[in-house]
């Protein structure tokens, strides 16, 4: 009868709990294994502690070679798709102009399309273009499927702004630049930092698009897979632990910074 | 108005010159000529759609009139953006910047002028408006009085030649709008610079303007001080949206002198002819009104005691409700249905119940008579409707 009672009130505490087990699981297996020290070529079973594959990261040819090329294509893509996705919110927002509508569901289509056929539609038209498969194509592709959701999480933002406020800012003696640098722009950044952080994310380990487009050029995703078919070196699970951490140490810093922002102004 | 020629330097002088504007079809003001004399405090009254915010924009810069001029003193502004201008606005929502302090919302004007010192002139500021406290918070975790008074800190700190204020206490409750309303009226007082008060309240305008424009329809209906706006009303329209007014239709009887006399259901009534702002010819229309706490209420039986020359109406009471200082009667007559009075309760007299008749006698000088070509319920109501 305790148990029942007990179970009654921490039913959504262990709804919770479980919950977070079942999405924090592979991360957990990723990060052991990247300490496992594999009989043979496949990191798939444990066999003894090791730091090997932590002190040697670049231990295996080609891997920190494409994951230096995706970080860097991932950055660019971001940038492109910030900036381009972000005007394109602001004129979807503010603007009344004609087929307004129509670019509105328009800018929707990328993420409805099923990934592998933009992707071959991509290569269809790269090859009849006569462009050359690498860095070029891979970026191009990603800037252009990463820009629906950076419109998405701007235009929400954008939406609920208050236009007075820019009118006050003009009000009080702001210019055209500075209203947008004084007023729009941090008004808007949470939207936009949100759309940069996402952008970021897909770039980054999209591997259909890619796959497609990429000619001879190899990024970190392609690789794991490449590698997959041969054998799997700890270091991938050394290269997926280490973003893992820098992912929850990014969201740890803003919250403390947040927070401390927060107790200064109360 | 008279202050416009007086003052031909016009320092801080607002003057609108056939300034219109036009959506489309639509027009939202009509060519209008407006003087608002430097360091008065002037209201823009009107409903909702009548033209009173888009004028204040047009002041500010943030809307471009159709046609007309803008000038502030002897400065052409209309060609001139808003970041230009020598004024500021107290939004209607405030639209305090979020992601600034209280402190940096008031220094917010100051800092893009490019001044660097600004300490000093905005804690003086605060102070002013009660808000040395509170300079480290957000707009959002202050009240919405406070808010209020942030919004008019921050406009004032740049000392403009003019401060717009768009309805700036329709959000709050009464009693805080009672309390901002003196608050405001300090300020100007304090600083002495001219405030141009948008509002669809007109008790609002009443206490706090020197000076109310009256809007209707993108006109300009009347303008004038609120006393007399209130005693001398020129339209039927501005009769009823400030305060309640009777309206008898009467024929011209005779012109004596000063005095008309109206023929009214089988009676006569006296009007002074400086009180008639329509053209008074023997057998012509004309609108009679009179404010309903103008009129004395005598119970019939007594009517052998009210003065002579006083004008005069028989009825029957229809309704009473007794508000506290006063009770509001209102009586059927013959020469209108719902006649208004209000009785202050000095000596109730007991006889004075629905069903009992009366006479309704006033001072002829109370009477002020109209073109009776027009809408009589024109503007009735619509001041509750936008509250509401």
């Amino acid at each position: 009868m305790a148990f029942v009672t007990w179970f009654k009130r921490n039913v959504v505490v262990i709804a919770g709990l479980l919950t977070l087990a079942y999405l924090l699981l592979p991360n957990v297996v990723v990060t052991v294994f990247s300490f496992n020290r594999p009989k043979g070529r496949f990191n798939y079973q444990w066999q003894e502690f090791s730091t090997d594959a932590w002190r040697d990261p670049c231990g295996v040819s080609g891997l920190c070679e494409s994951l230096g090329l995706s970080l860097q294509i991932a950055f660019w893509a971001t940038l492109g798709a910030t900036l381009l996705g972000t005007m394109i919110a602001f004129a979807l927002v503010r603007y009344r102009f004609r087929a307004r509508g129509a670019v509105n569901s328009l800018i929707f289509l990328p993420m409805a399309m099923p990934e592998v056929v933009m992707a071959a539609s991509l290569l269809t038209l790269f090859l009849n273009m006569g462009a050359e498969l690498g860095f070029w194509t891979v970026l191009i592709a990603h800037i252009m499927f990463c820009l629906s959701f950076v419109v998405v999480a701007v235009k929400a933002r954008v939406m609920s702004m208050d236009p007075r406020l820019e009118q006050a800012a003009q009000d009080l003696y702001a210019g055209p630049v500075q209203t947008f640098l004084r007023v729009t722009l941090p008004i808007a950044a949470p939207g936009i930092a949100a759309g940069a952080l996402l952008a970021f994310a897909l770039s980054f380990d999209d591997f259909i698009i890619t796959n497609f487009n990429a000619g001879s050029t190899v990024t970190f995703p392609m690789f794991v897979w490449g590698s997959a078919q041969r054998g799997t070196p700890v270091q991938i699970n050394v290269i997926g632990t280490a973003m893992f951490v820098v992912a929850v140490l990014l969201v740890l810093v803003s919250m403390a910074v947040g927070n401390r922002r927060k107790r200064q102004k109360a | 108005m008279k202050t416009t020629e007086e003052t031909t330097a016009g320092g801080g002088d607002v003057r609108l010159t056939g300034i219109s504007k036009t959506y489309g079809d639509f027009t939202a003001v009509h060519p209008l000529d407006l003087t608002v004399p430097e360091g008065s405090f002037f209201a823009l009254l009107g409903a909702s759609g009548c033209g009173k915010t888009t004028t204040l924009r047009m002041i500010a810069g943030l809307e471009e009139p159709t046609a007309g001029t803008v000038h502030l003193g002897d400065q052409d502004v209309t060609a001139l953006p808003p970041y230009k201008r020598p004024v500021n606005t107290v939004f209607q929502s405030y639209a305090l910047f979020p992601h600034l302090d209280i402190y940096e919302n008031v220094a917010f004007g100051l800092r893009r002028r490019g001044i660097k010192s600004v300490k000093k002139q905005v804690e003086e500021m605060l102070e002013l408006v009660q808000l040395g406290e509170q300079a480290r918070k957000k707009p959002h975790q202050l009240s919405g009085g406070q808010q209020q008074r942030v919004a008019v800190a921050r406009a004032l700190i740049n000392h403009p030649k003019v401060l717009l204020l768009d309805e700036p206490l329709g959000a709050l409750d009464l009693k805080l709008r009672r309390q901002m309303q003196l608050e405001l009226k300090r300020i100007q007082t304090e600083v002495g610079i001219t405030f141009v008060h948008v509002t669809h309240d007109q008790e609002e305008a009443m206490t706090m303007a020197d000076c109310v424009a009256v809007m209707n329809a993108g006109r300009v209906e009347q303008l004038g001080t609120p006393a007399d706006l209130y005693e001398n009303p020129r339209t039927t329209f501005v009769a009823n949206f400030l305060g309640t007014s009777n309206f008898i239709g009467a024929e011209v009887d005779s012109t004596s002198g000063d005095d008309i006399v109206l023929k009214a259901g089988g009676g006569k009534l006296v009007l002074h002819r400086a009180r008639a702002s329509a053209p008074a010819t023997t057998g012509g229309k004309i609108l009679a009104g009179v404010r309903p706490e103008k009129i004395s209420l005598t119970h019939a039986d007594d009517a052998g005691g009210i003065p002579e020359g006083r004008n005069r109406i028989t009825g029957r009471i229809t309704e009473s409700s007794f508000i506290g200082v006063s009770t509001q009667f209102v009586v059927d007559s013959p020469v209108c249905p719902d006649f208004e009075v209000y009785v202050q309760n000095v000596d109730r007299d007991a006889r004075l119940v629905p069903g009992a008749e009366v006479v309704l006698h006033w001072n002829p000088a109370h009477t002020f008579g109209l073109d009776a070509a027009q809408d009589v319920d024109a503007g009735v109501g619509t001041a509750e409707e936008e509250v509401a």
